[in-house]
């Protein structure tokens, strides 16, 4: 096979007409359609040039790969513009305001990329002699102690590759913790029903049974609910603070005392340290367990999803079974302690849970951020956060309606429900119609708690104008949906696309691309 | 501060319009004690972009990059010529500062870059499927177990002796905490993998059979077999690449039976990084899709008939079937694939099949010149890129004494088993197109010092 389209089939672009603007292209102007490299490449084409092979006898034994992989290629302008049309159909932190509550998506500072991208960082083996890479170590280290020192914890295991892994890496602590006192019988983690799912998924991936802990109408767990489901089979909770619904649980250091003495162990999902980064430390709330997410808190950027990058901070009781490998400072010389090196010193590590080292190009821009703003700047950092979402909650309550407004103001980010829409007008309405104005639409239906509920996080990245003008349109749109307005209900319409049928793609998934079967023979 | 743009008179105005005094009376839930009253003591204050620059760039001094020295590293991550243009397209906002795609109507283009991933890999790997990618290699290869286990309902894992130590070392330390049993094994200085020890390994309560291709000592053979004696016992066979550029000269593991294969894919695209971001490969038969764990991305139409892309399948996953998830992974390592995919359309398969003949054939010249070497025996015969060396003396010391003269030998089967003697003496030996003739004459000069 010398071309992939062999069918010289082209992807389907809008016929000419009203609802394309009628172009021959289907194009609109600087919104372009781009078909699919399989479309528009060959498996000859190379964007490629190569030096002359040394000579050398092959040693494949008889493996060659004979068939074709279907790979196409494209010349280098080619390729570079393809992506470049593509990029140009995604919202992203860098065109506007994008308020995925619990996502924290804050501007993503370049000098951080330019760091990661030092020859000494970016084009370092990880299996390169310590002695050769001490630097690197430096790094990690310096990003362990910022960790540790804004947690108020003990230490930190830096390898958890995302949030959920560093959820993971918790809760095998845990595991191992209660193992090693003899308390296997310890099985079950609470957690609250407004946690993200992947609380609950880690939790049983782990082996343990998940039971949930109501939540009080002010939208906080039921502190004597919990207490009176701890007991002997416990292990311990799995704690969202401040939590999904944007709200600071008070009653944390109550929890913490009653879990300790019920014999379990607290576990804090941290997605939400950017609302208190540098004015509270969760060491102080008696947290054993806290996974950091670099790329929320620490503006790594989040490329589309991922990579990501979860160390976790560990209290005095749990940093025994943290798990391999780390960096630890002896004298002037940075030492990897891995399987070899744990010995007697961490012998009750739970072991590795990954290749290498961790995310160590998330580390270097984490480190650059948190350095390029100081213990003042981070401490400014959870301010303002706070404020822009207690701005928006306040602009916004008269027209959506806002379930714990009356208990006080939120952290850093803001939950409205779906209450008060007409009948056949939802939350996802909503969403679609703040797309056509231009932006990112907060998160939708998740607390499950919250009926509808979206949940609007704003960082505080964002100036008092750009939040002005989401506001604006948030209203506009709101009001809108509570009118009935239709138009509402089939949004977006300026977008490059329209709602995409998503029961269709689970239905009958097309996962990968299959050249068509030719139309004429189709017939 | 320069990332902060709220003005004080800004924050004086919105504290009015919320009603608040002073930015305190936003945390009266914080009790008062858990408060800090200031910045942190002991921390520093901010800094400039200029000051920061500075001591990063004095910690990346302190490192030996590999484009500055003679190097042949790998042992599962590799070096490899990015083309510029890759970095441009990964260093674009619209794809390097956007979310999960779950607006899919503003997100085609990372959707359509997932769809056109899912596609090269699946072609790579040789399978109908693969989804959008994991964290990395060890813990897809730690996934697909897990996955073996669901769909086999059997809970014993058998782990070839070639299969990277660290991979081995993840699935040891979940199986602690899953049940899973796991058979294990230390790879020998053998031309041949322990094909033939895992067939006879397999019986009625094998999950599945963990392989890598090319294996850590970088060997390669035909796992068709193998393959045959997994299906005869109702087990799966699982093969592991962390070299997917061999799959430009190699037959793929789908090709000889596999039934689920993943990978590490930092070799394409993505650069070393010390070890992470990189990117897990996961690919599978039509038929376990649904067992898959991971981001997937597939077809549809738009209200208006236009194709586009979303997220599917998410039944499977945990935001929806929380404790019933397939896996707890909430993300995949977008940016990574788009830096692979990306890599991949600009080799095309003209490319990449030149590509890897070139690493073939530079590897296979280094290993005959390296062989000629006094105490250098060469172990394996079979190789695509990368090939073990044992050394007469402990190979260790060896590579430490040659970083000290800049020059970075190979990864001592020393520094992957401390723990086995036997082993000690094995250097894995990673050549790829950037290594250049006088590299390896360098390197072979050195260890003709070192062994001497």
């Amino acid at each position: 096979m010398s071309n992939i389209n062999q069918s010289g089939w082209r992807p389907t672009t809008p016929q000419a007409g009203e609802a394309s603007g009628g172009t021959f292209t289907g194009n609109r102007a600087l919104m372009l359609e781009e078909p699919l490299i399989f479309e528009i490449g060959s498996t000859e084409t190379t964007g490629v040039d190569f030096g002359e092979a040394p000579s050398g006898k092959s040693r494949l034994g008889g493996l060659e790969r004979s068939r074709t992989i279907g790979l196409p290629g494209l010349s280098e302008p080619e390729a570079v513009r393809h992506y470049t049309r593509l990029s140009r159909q995604n919202y992203a932190i860098d065109l506007g305001l994008f308020p995925l509550g619990s996502c924290t998506m804050k501007h993503n500072p370049r000098l951080n990329e330019r760091m990661a991208r030092l020859p000494g960082f970016a084009d370092l083996h990880p299996l390169t002699p310590v002695d050769a890479c001490q630097g690197a170590f430096e790094v990690i280290h310096q990003l362990a102690h910022w960790l540790v020192t804004l947690t108020g914890m003990h230490s930190v295991a830096m390898s958890p590759k995302a949030g959920a892994h560093g959820e993971l890496c918790g809760v095998l602590a845990i595991r191992a913790a209660l193992d090693a006192k003899g308390q296997q019988a310890r099985k079950v983690l609470l957690v609250p029903e407004s946690a993200h799912g992947t609380n609950p998924a880690t939790a049983a991936f782990a082996g343990f049974s998940v039971e949930d802990i109501p939540a009080t109408e002010a939208g906080r767990v039921n502190l004597e609910a919990l207490k009176a489901r701890l007991g002997p089979d416990v292990a311990g909770v799995m704690i969202t603070n401040p939590n999904t619904c944007g709200l600071f649980e008070p009653d944390m250091r109550e929890i913490s005392e009653a879990v300790h003495a019920a014999g379990g162990f607290v576990y804090c999902d941290g997605a939400n340290f950017n609302a208190i980064v540098g004015r509270v430390r969760p060491g102080d709330l008696g947290i054993d367990a806290m996974h950091i997410n670099l790329h929320k808190t620490f503006s790594t950027p989040h490329g589309g999803g991922g990579p990501g990058s979860g160390p976790v901070v560990f209290s005095e009781a749990l940093t025994p079974y943290a798990p391999l490998p780390f960096v630890e400072k002896q004298g002037e010389q940075f030492v990897l302690v891995e399987e070899e090196t744990a010995g007697e010193h961490h012998a009750s590590s739970f072991g590795r849970m990954v290749a290498f080292h961790g995310q160590m190009g998330m580390f270097t821009r984490a480190l650059t951020y948190i350095l390029s703003h100081g213990a003042d700047g981070l401490r400014q950092v959870a301010e303002d956060s706070v404020l822009n979402a207690n701005y928006i909650l306040r602009s916004m309550e008269d027209v959506l309606d806002a379930p714990f407004a009356k208990s006080g103001p939120c952290m850093h980010e803001a939950i409205f429900s779906d209450k008060g829409l007409p009948e056949g007008f939802s939350t996802i309405d909503v969403a679609k119609g703040l797309i056509d104005e231009g932006f990112h639409p907060m998160t939708v239906y998740f607390p499950l708690v919250v009926h509808g509920a979206m949940l609007v996080e704003p960082t505080e990245t964002e100036s008092k104008a750009t939040l002005d003008q989401f506001i604006g349109a948030f209203r506009s749109v709101a009001a809108r949906a509570r009118n009935g307005d239709p138009t509402v209900k089939t949004a977006p319409h300026h977008a490059p696309r329209r709602r995409l049928d998503e029961t269709l793609a689970a239905r009958k998934p097309v996962l990968v691309w299959k050249a068509p079967v030719r139309a004429e023979a189709a017939e | 501060m320069r990332y902060l743009p709220l003005t004080q008179s800004d924050r004086q105005a919105m504290l009015a319009t919320i009603g608040a005094k002073s930015v305190d009376d936003l945390f009266v839930d914080v009790p008062a004690a858990a408060q800090l009253d200031g910045p942190i003591h002991g921390l520093p204050l901010h800094a400039s972009e200029l000051a920061v620059e500075r001591h990063m760039s004095a910690l990346a001094k302190k490192n030996l990059a590999a484009g500055d020295v003679p190097f042949f590293l790998g042992a599962g991550a590799y070096r490899h010529h990015v083309p510029a243009s890759v970095d441009h397209i990964i260093q674009r906002g619209e794809f390097l500062t956007a979310y999960t795609p779950y607006q899919p109507e503003i997100a085609q283009g990372t959707l359509q870059v997932m769809f056109e991933f899912q596609t090269q890999v699946a072609r790579l790997l040789g399978c109908d499927v693969a989804n959008a990618s994991m964290y990395d290699g060890s813990t897809a290869c730690w996934e697909a177990i897990v996955m073996a286990r669901r769909v086999t309902k059997r809970g014993k894992a058998i782990l070839s002796g070639g299969l990277h130590p660290h991979y081995v070392s993840v699935a040891n330390t979940m199986a602690k905490f899953t049940g899973d049993q796991l058979v294990t094994s230390l790879p020998t200085f053998s031309p041949e993998p322990d094909t033939l020890d895992l067939i006879n390994q397999i019986d009625d309560d094998t999950s599945c059979v963990v392989v890598q291709y090319p294996d850590i000592l970088g060997r390669i053979e035909d796992m068709s077999a193998l393959a045959e004696a997994c299906r005869a016992k109702k087990a799966l066979l699982i093969a592991v690449v962390t070299e997917p550029v061999a799959l430009g000269a190699i037959k793929s593991p789908g090709e000889m039976g596999a039934d689920i294969v993943v990978g590490e894919g930092q070799s394409i695209g993505v650069g070393l990084q010390f070890g992470g971001p990189y990117v897990g490969l996961f690919a599978c038969s039509d038929k376990l899709v649904r067992q898959m764990p991971g981001r997937l991305c597939g077809e549809t139409v738009d209200a208006e008939g236009k194709r586009g892309f979303v997220l599917t399948l998410s039944t499977r996953e945990q935001h929806i079937r929380r404790e019933k998830a397939t896996s707890n992974i909430c993300t995949s390592s977008v940016l990574c694939a788009l830096a692979m995919s990306a890599h991949m359309t600009l080799l095309g398969e003209a490319g990449l099949r030149r590509l890897a003949e070139i690493n073939h054939v530079a590897a296979s010249a280094a290993a005959d010149r390296l062989a000629e070497v006094d105490g250098v025996e060469l172990v394996t015969d079979r190789f695509f890129n990368e090939f073990t060396l044992k050394l007469s003396k402990e190979a260790r010391p060896v590579v430490r004494a040659l970083a000290d003269k800049g020059i970075l030998a190979g990864v001592s089967l020393g520094r992957l088993y401390p723990g086995a003697a036997e082993l000690q003496n094995g250097l894995i030996v990673a050549v790829t197109e950037t290594t250049t003739e006088e590299d390896v004459e360098t390197l072979a000069s050195a260890l003709e010092e070192a062994l001497a």
